[in-house]
C-alpha cells in the first residue's frame, strides 16, 4: 500500500479499485476475521438490551432535531464554548480548515504535534498539509500510528489498521521503531507503543483532536476513545486544537445519556467505552491553557438542504454498517477511495464532494438493508443509496452525451415495454428468439454480450421458458381448469 | 420467467380453496428501474400496477423485493407525482399486498398448507423478505410443516447472496464473491435443493449452481408448498 492519501478526486471507480483490492487474500482474512470479530461481540452486547429499538429511534430522534435546527445549535455552541474560555473558528471547507488549524500550530509556537484519532482530519488530509508547513504530526491512537509509521492509509472509521494483522504490525513496528526483538503478542505490541508515544507525550506541547459530540447546552466537548492515548493528548498539551464537522452538535448534556448507550455498543460492542473525555472551555489549574475549535462544514450545509439525504448527517461515525456490509467484508476500506468506507462512505463520500466524484459509490451495495438494521440511529443507508443513484443518472443522462449512453438505452426500452402488455408479450417472445444463438444444448447460457457479461463471469442463466405464466393460464382458462 | 412459481401459487391458493386471479395487463413493479436511479421511468409502472389491482381483496405476490418495493417506494412515488387520487388508490391498496408466505402465515394464519416433499432442502433469508417485510421465522415455519421434508440450516441465511439487481453487472467481481460464499454454505448442507422466497435471488445462486455443476437446484417456497403426494416433483 502507498503512502498517498485516499482522495475521491483521483481514485479509481469503485469496481476497479475492488477488483485489485480483493485480489490480496491476506487483506480479505483480516478484514473478514476482524469484522467476525466484532460483529459478534456487538450481537452480545446489543442483544442484552431490552429497549435497543427505543434506544436507536431516541438516536434517531435527537440526531434528526438537531439537523433540523443546526444553526440554531452551532450558534448556541459557539456562545457556550467562548463564554467557557475556548476560541470558536469557522472553516466553510477543507483548505480553509487546514490553513486555520497550521496558523493556528505556528502561532502556538510548536513544530510537532500529538493527534488524537479523528477521520475528520483525514478527511481533510490534515497530516500532509502539516508537513508541508513543516509541522512534524505524531499520531497517538494505536491504529493510526501503525498507519502512520506503515505509510498506509485507514480502511475504517473506527479501527482505522483493520487491515493489518498483528504479525504485520510487528514487522512494521521491527522496522519504524528500530526493534529487531519485538514479539508479536499483543502486549508486546501494546508496551512497544507505550514507549514510543509516551515520550511524544511529555515532550509536545501542541494537541490536535477531532470530537466525537459537541454539547451545544454547555458548550462542552466530548471524545470516547478506548487506550487512554486519546485522554492524554486532551490534559497534557498547552495548546489543544480542535477540528469538528458542524454535524458533530448535539443540543443538551442529557442527549449523552442515548448516544454514549449506542456508540461503544455498536462501534466496538462493548457496554462502555474505557474512556470518556467530557470538558468545557479552560481551566487554570488543569489541562491545556489555550482551546481552539474549528467548525468545519466542508459541503455538509449542501446535504443538509437536500431533504431526502439529510439523514446522512445523523451519522454518530461508530462503523457498524461498514462491519455489517458484505461488500465491505469482501474489499475491506481502500476500495472506496476516501477514508469514509462501506456504506457510510458510499452515502457520504459522493456528497462531501458535491456528487462531482466518487459516483461509483452508490452502486457499491447490493441494497441488502444490513446496514439499516444496525445503525444506531436509524439512518437508511439503502434509501439514501438509491436517491443518490437517481441524482447520478440525472446527471448522466443530461444534455447529449446521454443520448447515447447504453444503460440509459436500455433502461428507457425496457421501461416501454413494461408498459403494455402488447409489448411485454411480444418480447418474452422476442427474447426466446434473441437468446436462441446463446443458449446451449442443455437450456443454459453460458456467454452474454456487453455490460450483461458480468453476470456470465461465475454464473449460468437459465434460458427464458417455452411457455410462460401467462400463456399457461390462458390455456388452463380454455380448457376450463 | 419463472412460470412453475406462478403456477405453485395459484396451486396452493385453490387448494386452499381460494380463488385465484391473473389481471393479464400485469408486467413489472418497477424495481430495477427504481433501485437503479431510473425513478422517472419506475413511475408509470406504479400506475399501471394500481389500475392492474385495484379492487382486489388480497394482491399476493410471490417475490419479496417486488413487495418491498412496493411498500417502502410506492407511497412516496405517489406523493412525488402530486395526484391525489393515485396517492389514495395506494394507501387503500397497499395493506392489501402480501408476499406469498406473509400471506399464508400472517393473512391466513397458516402453517400447515398440507404439502408434501420428499427432498433435503436448505433456505435462504432473501434481504428484502427479512429486513424489509421482516418475514421473520414465517417461510421456515411454512417449511417445517411440509411432510417428507428434510429441512437443513443454512450457515449465513441472512448473508445477501450478492444479487442486488444491476448490482450483480455492475459490480460484477464483488457480487461473484459474495455469491461464492453464498454457494459454499449452500454445498455444505449437502441439501438437494436451495428454496427462498424471491427468485431473483435463487436465478443467481443457481447461475453459480449450475457454473459449477453442483446438480443443486433451486425451487421457490411456493413450488415446495405446491408439492403433493403422489405427484412427481
Ligand atoms: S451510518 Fe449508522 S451504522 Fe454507519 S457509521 Fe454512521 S451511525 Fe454507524
Amino acid at each position: 500500500m502507498s503512502g498517498t492519501a485516499l482522495d475521491p478526486k483521483t481514485a479509481p471507480t469503485f469496481p476497479m479499485a475492488a477488483k485489485t483490492a480483493m485480489g490480496d487474500t491476506q487483506l480479505r482474512k483480516n478484514v473478514r476475521h476482524a469484522t467476525d470479530v466484532i460483529q459478534a461481540k456487538r450481537a452480545r452486547v446489543v442483544g442484552e438490551m431490552p429497549d435497543w429499538q427505543e434506544l436507536r429511534e431516541a438516536g434517531k430522534q435527537v440526531r434528526q432535531h438537531t439537523m433540523e435546527n443546526l444553526d440554531f445549535y452551532l450558534e448556541e455552541f459557539e456562545a457556550n464554548c467562548t463564554r467557557a474560555g475556548g476560541v470558536v473558528h469557522w472553516a466553510r471547507d477543507a483548505e480553509e480548515a487546514r490553513r486555520i488549524i497550521v496558523e493556528l500550530v505556528k502561532a502556538s509556537g510548536s513544530e510537532e504535534v500529538i493527534k488524537i484519532k479523528s477521520m475528520t482530519t483525514e478527511e481533510i488530509q490534515l497530516n500532509s498539509a502539516l508537513e508541508a508547513a513543516g509541522i512534524h504530526p505524531f499520531e497517538t491512537d494505536l491504529a493510526e500510528l501503525i498507519i502512520q509509521l506503515g505509510q498506509d492509509r485507514p480502511s475504517h472509521i473506527v479501527v482505522p489498521a483493520l487491515h493489518k494483522n498483528r504479525h504485520e504490525i510487528r514487522a512494521i513496528f521491527q522496522r519504524e521503531m528500530n526493534l529487531p526483538e519485538l514479539g508479536d503478542q499483543p502486549h508486546d505490541l501494546a508496551d512497544a507503543a507505550r514507549m514510543f508515544l509516551r515520550e511524544k507525550f511529555l515532550r509536545v506541547k501542541t494537541g490536535v483532536s477531532g470530537a466525537n459530540f459537541l454539547i451545544a447546552e454547555t458548550g462542552g466537548v466530548c471524545i470516547v476513545e478506548s487506550e487512554g492515548n486519546g485522554r492524554m493528548c486532551l490534559t497534557l498539551p498547552e495548546t489543544l486544537i480542535m477540528v469538528a464537522g458542524i454535524d458533530k452538535v448535539i443540543p443538551r448534556y442529557q442527549d449523552l445519556e442515548v448516544l454514549l448507550q449506542l456508540l461503544p455498543r455498536s462501534a466496538t460492542g462493548e457496554r462502555m467505552n474505557p474512556y470518556t473525555s467530557i470538558w468545557t472551555g479552560v481551566d487554570a489549574a488543569d489541562g491545556p491553557r489555550v482551546f481552539h475549535v474549528v467548525l468545519m462544514d466542508n459541503a455538509r450545509t449542501e446535504i443538509l438542504a437536500d431533504e431526502e439525504a439529510r439523514q446522512t448527517l445523523n451519522c454518530i461515525r461508530c462503523a457498524a454498517c461498514q462491519n455489517a456490509c458484505p461488500v465491505y467484508r469482501q474489499t475491506g476500506g481502500h476500495a472506496y477511495g476516501s477514508v469514509y468506507a462501506g456504506p457510510i462512505g458510499a452515502i457520504l463520500t459522493p456528497q462531501l464532494q458535491e456528487m462531482h466524484y466518487a459516483q461509483s459509490l452508490p452502486y457499491a451495495s447490493s441494497l441488502c438493508g444490513a446496514c439499516y438494521e444496525v445503525c444506531p440511529v436509524k439512518i437508511n443507508i439503502p434509501e439514501v443509496l438509491i436517491h443518490l443513484r437517481n441524482k447520478v443518472v440525472k446527471q448522466n443522462t443530461a444534455g447529449v452525451a446521454g443520448f447515447f449512453d447504453v444503460e440509459a438505452g436500455a433502461m428507457k426500452a425496457m421501461a416501454m415495454i413494461f408498459r403494455s402488455e402488447r409489448r411485454f408479450r411480444a418480447a418474452q417472445r422476442m427474447g426466446r428468439v434473441a437468446e436462441s444463438p446463446l443458449v446451449g444444448k442443455d437450456g443454459w447460457i453460458g456467454w452474454l454480450p456487453g455490460l450483461l457479461g458480468g453476470w456470465t463471469q461465475v454464473r449460468d442463466l437459465q434460458e427464458m421458458p417455452k411457455e410462460t405464466f401467462r400463456d399457461w393460464w390462458e390455456r388452463r382458462g380454455k380448457n376450463g381448469n | 420467467m419463472f412460470p412453475e412459481t406462478g403456477k405453485a401459487v395459484v396451486r396452493v391458493l385453490e387448494r386452499l380453496g381460494h380463488t385465484v386471479e391473473f389481471p393479464a395487463g400485469q408486467t413489472c413493479c418497477g424495481q430495477m428501474h427504481y433501485n437503479t436511479g431510473y425513478q422517472a421511468e419506475a413511475m408509470p409502472l406504479l400506475e399501471r400496477f394500481v389500475a392492474q389491482f385495484k379492487g382486489a381483496e388480497a394482491v399476493v405476490v410471490p417475490s419479496s423485493s417486488c413487495v418491498a418495493m412496493m411498500r417502502d417506494h410506492y407511497p412516496k412515488m405517489a406523493l412525488a407525482l402530486k395526484d391525489r387520487e393515485l396517492q389514495g388508490q395506494v394507501n387503500e391498496l397497499l395493506p392489501k399486498v402480501f408476499e406469498f408466505s406473509e400471506f399464508l402465515t400472517k393473512g391466513l394464519g397458516l402453517e400447515d398448507v398440507g404439502a408434501y416433499y420428499p427432498h433435503r432442502v436448505t433456505y435462504h433469508a432473501s434481504c428484502h423478505g427479512l429486513r424489509n417485510l421482516l418475514l421473520g421465522d414465517g417461510p421456515v415455519r411454512l417449511l417445517k410443516a411440509v411432510r417428507g421434508i428434510d429441512l437443513v440450516e443454512l450457515e449465513g441465511v441472512e448473508q445477501c447472496c450478492g444479487f442486488g439487481g444491476t448490482f450483480a453487472v455492475k459490480n460484477a467481481d464483488v457480487s461473484g464473491a459474495m455469491l461464492a460464499d453464498k454457494t459454499t454454505a449452500v454445498l455444505k448442507t449437502k441439501a438437494e435443493a436451495c428454496t427462498a422466497c424471491d427468485n431473483s435471488c435463487l436465478m443467481h445462486i443457481q447461475g453459480a449452481l449450475h457454473r459449477q455443476k453442483t446438480g443443486v437446484r433451486t425451487v421457490h417456497l411456493a413450488e415446495i408448498l405446491a408439492g403433493e403426494e403422489g405427484v412427481q416433483q
